[in-house]
């Protein structure tokens, strides 16, 4: 049964976010042969956007662009999704399940009266439903869940659904959509960027995380330094936030984020289950730690019993020679 | 200010997950007010002794969920109410739970509804925006400070790290990120307290809804645990010769780098 999906792509700094991408490629496998339509919202300058997320596999774009669609807010946006979905009529819709990802697709579908799978992170296609399995219990457990009445809805973990490959060679169309959008009620003032290195801690295909092991805030710096040798971003444990090591938007565990990186290296984090349900379904875990017994130990791939301040920055210099010869 | 909190009742989350018959087995667990309700609950609290008002929390759910509420009254709430739909409800869903809260607010003047950011069992986190969406009020979620002055609310909120400063008006939906405060304990007189406030119990009947109102849009067919992990190799020798070994195997072996 071919489906017309509804891909709501997902703008930062100018850039389609890599998860807009797998967003399409996940619309794919819910479309069984039918229509791919992105949309994407944003000030001005979007049709190179649009014609990106054709090359990466959407059969066309809609692109809005609206002064009051510069920063997002839910009303804005919401305003601006909704005409779409009205003129489209969509069978099904994705999206990322990220920060903006969260924060919008709940008010549609309660506008919609349907209901939303969150944080998918595999979807199936078994007969006339479409199954999707997503983490609960914070990676604990997995659920498989389907949509029983009304349009398919759903957004998806990043880093976890393959991109399409990329054809410069596609084309489609761009169409623009005029909206009216209301007056706003919620503004936003200001943004303060404390993410420095600019890799989204969940996006990460490598992350390096703290505990109470790093001891205070400056232990972090080898961990920086390592992660930007690898590409990757930084983590900590509760412990490391709750000690004020770092801010609490790093905190990787049942409270804080779920990573799901290609490489995990735990730096002096001892693996309190709270912490394994967040970073356990990473590819590959190692785990530095002095204490031989940490429970860290037990779900690691591999493992240095040590010092972090001594292995940390001897693995550094170790990674940039391999890189140097390669 | 009429403030209200959408509490959950959840795991502890020391627990183990076991499935039994395809269902989480919640045989002798332990539950707790989910975590990032408690920062609600504590707002909520905070807001109204500098303000004035009432608090009133409200749990759809179970008779289990009796026992946290009166958590939430001994750490300073004024009222609880409990929808329980244990007769009326067998599988639901974010939708059945945002219709059921929908009737229950239909009646009621609400200056601030909090909850948590997301519930750690089910972590959907579609609860507050959707209900918001019903209640046709603007909603602002993951907030980790909130200043009232008037009906003029400013607001930081978390985006994925980055701090956003909001400028929104009231009545008003939030819902809560960590740093946001520190939920206190119930003290002993507290815990006293409790006992006498009142805690309303509610089923579906008495918000004018039956279950076909409820009726979920989504099911979940299948609960599996993850694959066990197993447990590596622990390197040995000289640490030189550890991290040598490790960057081989990263790059060889799990073709990680």
């Amino acid at each position: 049964m071919s489906r017309k999906v509804l891909i709501i792509g997902e703008v930062r700094d100018n850039s389609l976010r890599n998860v807009t991408f797998e967003a399409i490629s996940a619309a794919k496998s819910v479309s069984d042969g039918g229509e791919l339509v992105g949309v994407i919202c944003g000030e001005n300058n979007l049709e190179p956007l649009g014609n990106e997320m054709i090359q990466y596999g959407a059969d066309r774009a809609i692109i809005i662009q609206n002064d009051k669609l510069k920063a997002y807010s839910s009303e804005g946006y919401s305003q601006a999704i909704y005409q779409v979905i009205d003129e489209e009529s969509p069978e099904a819709i994705i999206m990322g399940h990220t920060a903006i990802g969260k924060d919008l697709t709940p008010k549609l579908a309660s506008r919609l009266e349907t209901g939303l799978i969150s944080d998918a992170i595999e979807i199936d296609v078994v007969g006339e439903n479409v199954v999707f399995t997503r983490p609960i219990y914070s990676g604990k457990a997995f659920e498989k869940k389907i949509i029983t009445d009304g349009i398919i809805f759903a957004t998806i973990r990043p880093n976890n659904i393959p991109p399409l490959e990329r054809d410069e060679s596609r084309q489609g169309t761009v169409s623009n959509l005029d909206v009216e959008i209301s007056d706003l009620q919620t503004v936003i003032k200001d943004i303060i960027r404390k993410t420095t290195e600019g890799i989204d801690l969940s996006e990460a295909k490598v992350v390096i995380a703290g505990g109470r092991g790093v001891k205070n805030k400056e232990g972090f710096k080898p961990l920086y330094e390592l992660a930007e040798v690898l590409g990757g971003a930084v983590g900590a444990s509760r412990g490391a936030c709750d000690a004020d090591y770092c801010d609490y938007s790093l905190q990787i565990g049942q409270t804080g984020k779920v990573v799901t990186p290609d490489l995990y290296i735990a730096c002096g984090i001892s693996g309190a289950i709270q912490h394994l349900a967040g970073m356990s379904n990473s590819k590959i875990i190692v785990a530095i730690n002095k204490d031989p017994e940490a429970n860290i130990f037990n779900v690691a791939d591999y493992g240095i019993v040590g010092d972090l301040f001594e292995v940390v920055p001897k693995l550094i210099e170790e990674i940039k020679q391999v890189k140097v010869n390669a | 200010m009429n403030i209200f909190v959408l509490m959950k009742s959840t795991f502890d989350t020391e627990e183990k997950i076991i499935i039994n018959d395809g269902r989480i087995d919640d045989d002798g667990a332990e539950f707790i007010i989910n975590p990032y309700d408690e920062y609600a609950i504590e707002e909520a609290i905070n807001q109204r002794d500098t303000h004035g008002g009432e608090v009133t929390v409200v749990t759809v759910g179970t008779g289990e969920s009796e026992k946290q509420l009166r958590t939430a009254l001994a750490m300073g709430a004024d009222k609880a109410v409990l929808v329980n739909t244990e007769d009326d409800m067998e599988q639901g869903d974010q939708y059945s739970t945002v219709k059921i809260l929908e009737a229950f607010f239909k009646d009621k003047e609400v200056d601030l509804i909090l909850a948590g950011n997301v519930a750690i069992d089910e972590a959907s986190g579609q609860i507050g925006p959707r209900l918001a969406e019903r209640l046709n009020i603007p909603y602002v979620t993951t907030i980790t400070d909130i200043n009232i002055d008037g009906t003029k609310v400013s607001i930081e909120r978390d985006v994925e790290g980055d701090t956003e400063i909001v400028e929104t008006t009231i009545p008003l939906l939030v819902t809560c990120q960590q740093g946001l405060n520190e939920p206190r304990y119930p003290s002993l007189p507290g815990i006293m307290k409790a006992k006498k406030k009142p805690l309303d119990e509610l089923e579906l009947d008495d918000l004018d809804l039956d279950e076909d109102d409820v009726e979920p849009k989504t099911k979940t067919i299948e609960i599996f645990l993850p694959p066990e992990r197993q447990s590596g190799k622990v390197l040995s020798g000289e640490f030189d010769e550890q991290v040598k070994e490790l960057v081989s195997l990263l790059k060889n072996e799990a073709k990680v780098l």
